[in-house]
């Protein structure tokens, strides 16, 4: 496990795409710090015979048929569109 | 019956006077509604009321229907058709839902009426309400108390005779907590037994809607209304629903209830602990037997749920974008700019906290040292819950160390909020259900403060903790205590 000094929250921020203040930067450096120091404990497990756990009770593939059904019409999906034209999402321009 | 005297009445109460025509389904939102305005002021558990679109459903509503003429409160992270669904977060202020949850279209089919949405932590991260982007919810026992969280809004609602009967989530606590805190009972259904779909998503391993109600009979009619499979969530379990009223009023002889000897921690309130070991001697007189049962990666609780949780919560967060719905940064000069400026100016600081958190344990090079390492672990602590219930029938522990503390009294350390879900974050991690039910009071600067006593159960045996907590409840008056507002 990482020691706790190595969690760079400005790069972290970057991979997260979520900008941080100066200030956010360096509290959420100090407070995560705190948690993952607690959360060191978590080394002292033995885990070498155990297999990881994603869901707690196993649930495996579910498949449905691939068939048409009722569902939004164009305008409902748009409804909370934060800005749309023509019956389109209109998104910051993607290629220069 | 006086019409102001309605909103104390409990659901199972409510639907007597409804079947017996002594009152409309109209009456009660309207009673409802005035009490509502008289405490909303002191208490601001909701979010969004729609007292109107309510008043109509009230005049067409079919009393003979489980939930008929019912008015439900809704935890704003669930999608009601045409309401506001804002997760408390300023991302989603202006977000109207365009569909109905799939439990909301079970709750319409029993009957209910879903009026208003209620306050939380934003995105249901946190323990307390304070991470509402909106307004602090305050405890109708002590309004300068949190009303626990993150489902704080749902719960001060009932307490507050503001709701008959609340839905919260429950990622880590969030439905068991806030009940304890606020002296509701509170159910956590088993991982699969209730479907998410139209719930937003904060941890999708591990979170869970149920009830939040004044009496077990009640939060059991609402399950009963609301569990079972939804092939729009794939992870909602194909096992058949028992009625939970069924055991109701069965005694507890030859029940084997478990004592973690991992829960008697220090800095477990001393008022708690008394409450809980009378509640445990209450459960013998009542016919069980108590066993000591061990759950030895107890501790590690809450460090696997912060690195699982914050690590789901990344990626099902990373669906704010900007692009098909909530809030857009102005005038971003690309697209790193559009992401950026609006997660930034979009979400709080818990969220933006556990987003990083989350991140980095997913990130390269750390995903085998923590996440990893966490899923192992929360499979030694899956593990632990297997051994002991091939002994017992179910796990009694308090709910909560503590009382509602005090607002803003742990706002400043992260860690510290994190510890309030020390009890209830293992069950979540185990995927098992569980029950908060009121047992007791504490004293503090002369006010009341409600104590929680949890009721753990095997996956899917919700049947079993229903009948443990109502035999409880009903040989105490705890449930009939009320807050002074």
């Amino acid at each position: 496990m990482g020691k706790s000094t190595e969690l760079d929250v400005a790069y972290v921020s970057k991979l997260a795409r979520l900008n941080l203040t100066d200030e956010e930067t360096r509290l959420f450096e100090k407070q995560l710090a705190d948690v993952l120091k607690y959360a060191e404990k978590l080394r002292e497990v033995d885990v070498s015979h155990v297999e990881a756990t994603a869901h707690a009770i196993p649930i495996f593939n579910v498949f449905r048929e691939d068939e048409p059904r009722d569902w939004f019409t164009a305008e409902e999906a748009l409804s909370n569109a934060p800005h749309k034209a023509n019956q389109l999402f209109i998104v910051t321009k993607v290629v220069e | 019956m006086s019409r102001s005297d309605l909103p104390a009445l409990t659901i199972a109460d409510l639907q007597s006077l409804l079947r017996r025509k002594e009152i409309s389904p109209r009456e009660v939102i309207d009673a409802l509604r005035t009490r509502i305005e008289s405490v909303e002021s002191k208490i601001d558990a909701y979010l969004s009321i729609d007292f109107e679109g309510a008043a109509k459903e009230a005049d067409k509503a079919d009393v003979d229907l489980p939930l008929g003429g019912v008015p439900i409160a809704i935890k704003d992270i669930i999608n009601v058709k045409g309401q506001p669904c804002t997760c408390a977060s300023k991302i989603l202020a202006n977000y109207r839902s365009p569909y109905d949850a799939t439990v909301i279209q079970k709750l319409r089919a029993a009957g209910a009426i879903p009026f208003g949405k209620t306050n939380m932590d934003e995105f249901a991260m946190g323990s307390s309400t304070e991470n509402s982007s909106v307004k602090v919810t305050r405890n109708p026992w002590d309004l300068s108390r949190v009303p626990g969280g993150s489902s704080g809004g749902s719960a001060a609602a009932v307490a507050a005779d503001a709701a008959f009967g609340g839905l919260g989530t429950d990622t880590g606590g969030s439905i068991r907590q806030p009940a304890s805190l606020s002296g509701v009972v509170g159910v956590k259904p088993s991982y699969g037994r209730v479907s998410r779909f139209g719930v937003t998503a904060f941890a999708s391993s591990l979170d869970q809607v149920g009830p939040l109600t004044k009496t077990v009979r009640d939060s059991a009619l609402i399950m009963n209304a609301m569990a079972g499979h939804d092939p729009q969530d794939s992870t909602s379990l194909n096992e058949p629903v028992p009625d939970y009223t069924k055991n109701l009023g069965r005694d507890l002889k030859g029940m084997r209830l478990g004592l973690p000897k991992e829960y008697m921690i220090e800095g477990i309130d001393p008022q708690v602990k008394s409450a809980v070991d009378v509640a445990i001697k209450q459960l013998q007189s009542l016919g069980a037997e108590i066993v000591d049962v061990s759950l030895p990666h107890t501790d590690y609780g809450i460090a696997v749920y912060y690195f699982l949780a914050t690590a789901e919560a990344s990626a099902n967060l990373a669906r704010f974008d900007g692009v098909r719905y909530g809030y857009r940064a102005k005038d971003p000069k690309d697209l790193l700019d559009h992401y950026g400026r609006t997660r930034e100016e979009g979400f709080g600081a818990e969220v933006k906290r556990r987003i990083i958190l989350g991140t980095y344990v997913l990130s390269s090079g750390y995903y085998d040292a923590y996440y990893v390492r966490a899923q192992k672990v929360r499979e030694l602590i899956r593990q632990d819950f297997v051994k002991a219930f091939e002994k017992v029938d179910a796990i009694v522990s308090p709910t909560s160390p503590v009382p509602a503390f005090k607002l803003g009294e742990r706002t400043a350390d992260p860690l510290a909020m994190y510890l309030a879900d020390i009890f209830t974050n293992t069950g979540n991690l185990a995927g098992i259900c569980g029950i908060s039910v009121p047992c007791g009071l504490a004293k503090a600067n002369g006010n009341q403060l409600p104590i929680g006593l949890q009721i753990l159960g095997k996956a899917l045996d919700e049947a079993c903790t229903f009948q443990i907590a109502h035999a409880y409840e009903q040989s105490t008056d705890w449930h009939k205590a009320r807050p002074k507002l």
